[in-house]
């Protein structure tokens, strides 16, 4: 089961080749979903790690050491459900069918976390606020 | 058996009224049969919750000491403007309305996130507003400012006054250009990606009654959570278009003005909606009962998402142009699949309108019926029909003569 991680790096690790070094060191399979760097400033990589490859919790302590912020994608996307009219307008931009309608009858929306890959596109889409990113 | 709408209030007032949902028919006539649905059941509830933008509300704030004159002046609650083109202290507040600092589309998309929607459900929920007034002051009312928290319990009266909602049948909007378009129907991803509809289908008041029969002036209503009244037909009121077998309209047709005291409303029901690079607006929740008055009616409040028919619009050249073309008419049932087809293309559906919620308020305003605490009422009035010659005209521009109204 991989595992969705928003990795939030400080100014002076912009220049580091630190997904290198995750991959080369730690054997880890790394997929960016997202990533968002500009030199001299904050960044922000969401990245899926496969858990069955590599060292992971030597990964782990690796980067906590380097001073990288470490958070799962879950705690930073939220559905405030009592905003959300289960109108349907996120399900069809939704890319990977994390919003997606549960019940066609009832019409009702869930939001399946694990499927989410953070792309912020339900955040512009739903006139409610009922998604939130906390990260952006 | 005929039955009157008297008839139908003796019964809710015995608690002896069969009330059944726009969507329990259903399962009653496919049981039954048509003929014993239309002798059994009295009144059928019906919902919708979409975004309205032809909703606001008229308040009358009381006077401040010493006297303010809005009228003529200018007002904003919570920054956004209010018309204050009436006497000293009521003004209306409409839901797009937005705050003169607002950037708007000045960074495409604007996200548009407080306005005139909003600051509604802000009163309905019982919070504080701020109230801004500037006048030029008169002799009678010498103030020239004033800023001041209110809440809608405050004030003297604080009426919802929608001159358009509830819209029988409409659009659904699709993109066929190569850039992504912010619309009110929503985002429309470029060359046909996606489809959005905003219909409440089977549960809409006006397709359970399509040709106005038992809905009109002065009809009693669920709207916002509360108890109001169909004031009239609403504006661009088009009950001439093409029409199904059933009478039901093939696009866009009647609509109601409607009106109802803000006091006794919730913010459940009144919801302030921000649409990406369109602007602000109010979603409103409305519910009409329909009387079962014989076997006509119960045809007609049978309906179902399969019958419902809608035209599929270009948003990027043919709706902002104002050209009648339709790529294809798509059932309610085939845009509640989650799917259709146009063009040749399968094109993924998105709604505007909760069904879920519709199916809510439909629900309450069959509970309230039979606790006996909402009766049905008989029109005033007649909405116009189909054959009444009634239409909705584009605006034809004319020239305006230089110096035109200098005196």
């Amino acid at each position: 089961m991989p595992k969705k991680i928003v990795m939030n790096f400080p100014p002076h690790l912009i220049e580091q080749p630190i997904t290198y070094r995750l991959i080369k060191d730690y054997g880890l399979k790394v997929n960016i979903l997202q990533a968002r760097i500009t030199p001299g400033e904050r960044g922000r990589m969401v990245v899926e790690l496969a858990e069955d490859g590599g060292r992971w919790q030597d990964a782990m302590d690796f980067l906590t050491e380097m001073g990288v912020g470490l958070e799962p994608l879950a705690q930073e996307i939220l559905w405030h459900e009592e905003r959300c009219i289960h109108c349907t307008a996120c399900v069809g931009p939704c890319p990977s069918q994390a919003l997606h309608v549960a019940d066609r009858e009832a019409m009702t929306i869930a939001y399946d976390q694990e499927r989410c890959i953070a792309c912020g596109m339900c955040v512009k889409v739903c006139p409610y606020r009922a998604m939130e990113i906390l990260f952006d | 058996m005929a039955k009157t709408i008297p008839e139908i209030n003796e019964k809710i007032k015995a608690g002896k009224a069969v009330v059944v949902t726009a969507e329990e028919i259903l399962e009653i006539v496919r049981e039954k049969g048509a003929k014993a649905a239309a002798a059994q059941v009295d009144v059928v509830t019906t919902g919708t919750f979409a975004p309205m933008c032809s909703s606001g509300a008229y308040f009358n704030v009381g006077h401040a000491t010493p006297r303010i004159k809005m009228g003529g002046g200018r007002v904003t609650l919570n920054q956004v403007p209010a018309y204050a083109g009436f006497a000293a202290v009521d003004i209306f507040l409409g839901a797009t309305a937005l705050p003169d600092d607002d950037p708007r589309n000045k960074v495409f998309p604007g996200a548009f996130v407080y306005g005139g929607g909003h600051v509604i459900e802000d009163l309905v929920a019982g919070k504080d507003v701020r109230l801004t007034a500037t006048a030029y002051g008169t002799d009678c009312y010498p103030r020239k400012a004033l800023d001041t928290l209110i809440r809608l319990a405050d004030m003297n009266e604080a009426v919802l006054f929608n001159m358009r909602n509830a819209y029988q049948n409409y659009n659904v909007a699709v993109n066929l250009s190569d850039r992504i378009l912010y619309t009110y129907m929503g985002i429309l991803q470029p060359r046909l990606r996606n489809a959005n509809y905003c219909t409440a289908g089977q549960l809409s008041p006006l397709l359970n009654d399509p040709l106005y029969r038992t809905i009109g002036v002065g009809t009693r209503i669920f709207l916002g959570g509360g108890i109001g009244y169909v004031v009239s037909q609403g504006t661009q009121h088009n009950p001439g278009v093409r029409r199904t077998d059933r009478g039901l309209p093939r696009m866009g047709a009647a609509t109601l003005a409607v009106t109802g005291d803000l006091k006794q409303m919730s913010s459940k029901w009144l919801r302030g909606a921000s649409f990406t690079g369109y602007g602000v607006t109010l979603t409103v929740g409305l519910g009409i009962p329909i009387p079962v008055l014989d076997e006509e009616m119960l045809h007609y409040v049978s309906v179902s998402d399969h019958d419902i028919v809608g035209p599929v619009v270009d948003y990027s050249e043919a709706y902002p142009n104002g050209k009648a073309e339709i790529l294809a008419e798509v059932t309610v049932a085939q845009l509640k699949s989650g799917e259709i087809t146009v063009n040749g293309k399968k094109v993924t559906t998105a709604g505007l309108s909760s069904y879920a919620k519709a199916r809510e308020i439909a629900r309450i305003l069959k509970d309230w019926i039979l606790a006996g605490r909402f009766f049905l009422t008989e029109p005033l009035a007649p909405l116009p029909g189909p054959d009444s010659g009634y239409t909705f005209r584009p605006l034809t521009e004319r020239h305006v003569p230089p110096l035109w109204n200098r005196g």
